[in-house]
C-alpha cells in the first residue's frame, strides 16, 4: 500500500539528533507523485523568478519565459511599465506570442486575429460587431496577468499565489545578500548579452543542491582549480575555506566564503598584469570609502552562493550568474544563465574580465558546470535504486535541529534549509486545502 | 580540374582530417592545428554570433592559453562529464571557400556532431567558420568559429566535447 502525499512528504526527511545525521529519501527526487504535489504547491505558492530589469530596456522590448511550465510574457509597456501576462489568448487559447523576444507595440493571436496591447488590454476581437455590445470592454477579453508581480533591486519575480505575501518579506534574510552583490555596481547593475540555455536530465532539486555546495568543488572541479592556479602562479590554496553557510529561511540560503579565484570586483590574480591590479584597487578603495572596510572585504574577497528557494541562484563567485531552473518532469529541467555586470563596466576591459571569468567555470561549454551536469544525471540514474538504497545523507556539520541556521563553508547548512523548506511549502500548503 | 575546384578539395581534406583527430580523441594533435595567437569561438545560441566575445556573453571564447588549458583538461581522467570518453561522429559537408589571399583563406561547412553517453545520444548541428593561414603545403587554423543553429542546448545540456 502506498502511503499518503503527505506521509511522502513528512517522511522525506530522516533525523536523528543523538546520531547527528540528517538524511532525505532518494524517492523524493524519483516520485512522480511527489513532484506533482511541489508543481501544486511550492511552484504554485512561491515567488519565482521571471527576469532581470536591464532585459527590458525600452518601451515594448518583451521576453518570453516559461515559468513552472506556463508560457509568460515578461514586457515593458508603453509607460515603461513592466509587466507580465499569462501567454494565453482569452478567445481560443493559442499563444499569442511565439516569438522568443523582441519589442512590439501589440501581439496578434495567430488563429483569429484577436490582438493585444503591452499592458495587455485587448486591441482587436474579430468581427467584433457579431458579438453583444461592450464585448471587447470586459477585463475577460485582455490579457491575464500573473496574479503577483514584485520586483527586488532589480530582479522581478512573479507569483501564481494573489494571497501570497510580499515579494520583500518572503526574500527576508535574503535580501542583506543581493543587496551585497548589487551594491558592489556603481550604476546599477545590466544582464550582458542572452542567457545560456541548457539543461539536465535530472531532477530540479540536485541543482538547487548543487548551487550552494561548496565540499563538491574540489573533488568535481579539479580541473578547473588546475586552470585557476595556472592563471594566478599557484597562489591558490586549498583545504578549509574561511566562510559560512547560513539557512537564511524559508528554504533559501547562502554560502559566503574566501573567494580563490579572482574576482573582478575586486580581487586581482597575475594573470590579468599590473595595470588591472592599479583598477581593482581602486575599485576596492571606492567600497572601503562607501561601506567600510568589514564589509568591502565580503564584497570584494568573498564569494556569495545564493539560493532563492526554489530556483533561483545568484552566484557572485569569479563572476557573477543569475540561473534559474524550470522542471519540466521529474527528471528534466531547463536550466537558463545570464551574466550580470555593472553598467559602467559596458566596453571596458573590466567586463573583459569578468566574462572570461564566467566562461572559464561556467556555463554548458566552461571548464566546471558540465561537470556539475554529468554527477547530478549520474546522481538521478542512481536514484532508481532508490527502493534498495533510500537515502542520501546531509549530515556534514550538523548538530542539531535546533542549533542548525549556521555553518563552516563546507557544511550541508544550505542543503538542509532548502530540505526544511520545502517539506514545510508542500505541508502548508496542503493543510491549507484540507476542508 | 580547375583552381577553385581544387582549392575546395584540399580544405575538405584538412577539414575531414580535423574532424578524425576529433573523433579519435587526438586532442593535442588538434591543438597543434592551430596558430600561437589562435582564438576557438562558440558564440551563445541567441543573439549575434558576430559581436565581441568582449562585450557579450558567448559559450566558449578561448584563446591559445585557454585552448592549451581545454586540451590539458579534457585529456585528464577528472574531466568527468568526458570520462569516460563519449563516442562522437563528426560529419562535414557543404564547404564553400568564402574568400582567399595569399596570407588567409576564409572557408565554412556545415557540420552534424553526434555524442553518444551514458545511454543518451545527442547531436549538435550548425556551422564551422574558418580563418586558415597557409603553412608549407597545408593550413594552421588561426580563427574557428562554430555556430551551433540548435534553439538551445536541451536536451544536450552540455558542450563538453570540441563540437
Amino acid at each position: 500500500m502506498e502511503a499518503s502525499i503527505q506521509n511522502r512528504v513528512q517522511d522525506a526527511i530522516d533525523i536523528d539528533p543523538d546520531e547527528r545525521t540528517f538524511r532525505v529519501a532518494r524517492s523524493s527526487y524519483v516520485d512522480p507523485d511527489i513532484y506533482r504535489a511541489e508543481m501544486e504547491t511550492i511552484f504554485s505558492t512561491c515567488w519565482l523568478y521571471v527576469g532581470h530589469d536591464s532585459e527590458l530596456a525600452a518601451p515594448h522590448d518583451f521576453k518570453i519565459r516559461n515559468i513552472a511550465g506556463r508560457s509568460v510574457i515578461f514586457v515593458r509597456d508603453g509607460d515603461s511599465k513592466v509587466r507580465c501576462f499569462l501567454n494565453i489568448c482569452p478567445h481560443r487559447g493559442a499563444q499569442v506570442c511565439r516569438e522568443r523576444e523582441g519589442n512590439a507595440k501589440a501581439f496578434t493571436c495567430i488563429y483569429h486575429g484577436w490582438s493585444f496591447g503591452t499592458d495587455g488590454g485587448v486591441l482587436h476581437v474579430a468581427e467584433e460587431d457579431t458579438y453583444a455590445r461592450g464585448f471587447a470592454d470586459s477585463a475577460d477579453r485582455d490579457l491575464v496577468p500573473a496574479p503577483r508581480l514584485e520586483e527586488y533591486r532589480g530582479f522581478w519575480f512573479l507569483n501564481f499565489d494573489a494571497k501570497a505575501v510580499s515579494l520583500r518579506d518572503y526574500l527576508g534574510e535574503a535580501c542583506v545578500y543581493i543587496d551585497r552583490v548589487v551594491d558592489q555596481a556603481e550604476l546599477g547593475m545590466e544582464t550582458v548579452g542572452a542567457p545560456q540555455e541548457y539543461s539536465m536530465r535530472a531532477n530540479w532539486k540536485l541543482l538547487a543542491e548543487n548551487s550552494t555546495d561548496i565540499l563538491h568543488v574540489e573533488t568535481l572541479h579539479a580541473t578547473y582549480l588546475d586552470l585557476i592556479r595556472t592563471n594566478s602562479d599557484g597562489q591558490i590554496k586549498r583545504g578549509r575555506m574561511e566562510g559560512n553557510s547560513i539557512d537564511l529561511g524559508n528554504g533559501h540560503s547562502v554560502v559566503e566564503r574566501e573567494a580563490t579565484y579572482g574576482r573582478p570586483i575586486a580581487k586581482w590574480i597575475s594573470l590579468w598584469g599590473d595595470d588591472a591590479k592599479v583598477e581593482i584597487d581602486e575599485i576596492y578603495q571606492r567600497l572601503v570609502d562607501i561601506y567600510g572596510e568589514e564589509i568591502a572585504i565580503k564584497m570584494a574577497t568573498y564569494s556569495r552562493n545564493l539560493l532563492i528557494f526554489p530556483n533561483l541562484v545568484i552566484n557572485d563567485i569569479m563572476s557573477l550568474t543569475v540561473r534559474t531552473f524550470q522542471p519540466t518532469a521529474v527528471d528534466y529541467m531547463e536550466v537558463s544563465v545570464w551574466s550580470l555586470a555593472p553598467v559602467e563596466e559596458r566596453d571596458t576591459v573590466a567586463l573583459e574580465r569578468r566574462l572570461t571569468n564566467f566562461l572559464e567555470f561556467l556555463g554548458p561549454a566552461g571548464f566546471a558546470t558540465p561537470d556539475d551536469v554529468e554527477a547530478l544525471e549520474s546522481c538521478h540514474r542512481a536514484f532508481a535504486a532508490n527502493r534498495e538504497a533510500p537515502w542520501n545523507d546531509l549530515s556534514k556539520g550538523f548538530r542539531g535541529p535546533g542549533d542548525d541556521a549556521i555553518g563552516e563553508t563546507k557544511d550541508e547548512v544550505p542543503q538542509r534549509a532548502f530540505w526544511r523548506g520545502w517539506r514545510q511549502c508542500i505541508e502548508n500548503q496542503i493543510t491549507e486545502r484540507l476542508p | 580540374m580547375n583552381r577553385a575546384l581544387q582549392t575546395r578539395l584540399r580544405v575538405e581534406e584538412f577539414l575531414i582530417r580535423e574532424a578524425s583527430l576529433l573523433d579519435d580523441w587526438r586532442l593535442e594533435e588538434w591543438g597543434r592545428l592551430f596558430t600561437a595567437d589562435c582564438r576557438y569561438l562558440v558564440p551563445n545560441l541567441t543573439g549575434d554570433p558576430y559581436e565581441s566575445p568582449t562585450r557579450t556573453l558567448y559559450l566558449i571564447a578561448d584563446d591559445s592559453h585557454h585552448l592549451a588549458e581545454r586540451i590539458k583538461r579534457l585529456c585528464k581522467a577528472t574531466a568527468h562529464s568526458e570520462h569516460p570518453r563519449s563516442k562522437t561522429l563528426r560529419l562535414i559537408s557543404n564547404v564553400r571557400i568564402l574568400e582567399e589571399t595569399p596570407a588567409h583563406l576564409k572557408a565554412v561547412c556545415g557540420f552534424t556532431t553526434y555524442r553518444s553517453s551514458q545511454s543518451s545520444t545527442d547531436t549538435y548541428f550548425g556551422n564551422h567558420e574558418y580563418l586558415l593561414v597557409p603553412d608549407g603545403d597545408t593550413w594552421l587554423i588561426e580563427e574557428k568559429r562554430t555556430i551551433l543553429k540548435m534553439e538551445a542546448l536541451r536536451p544536450h545540456g552540455r558542450l563538453s566535447i570540441i563540437v
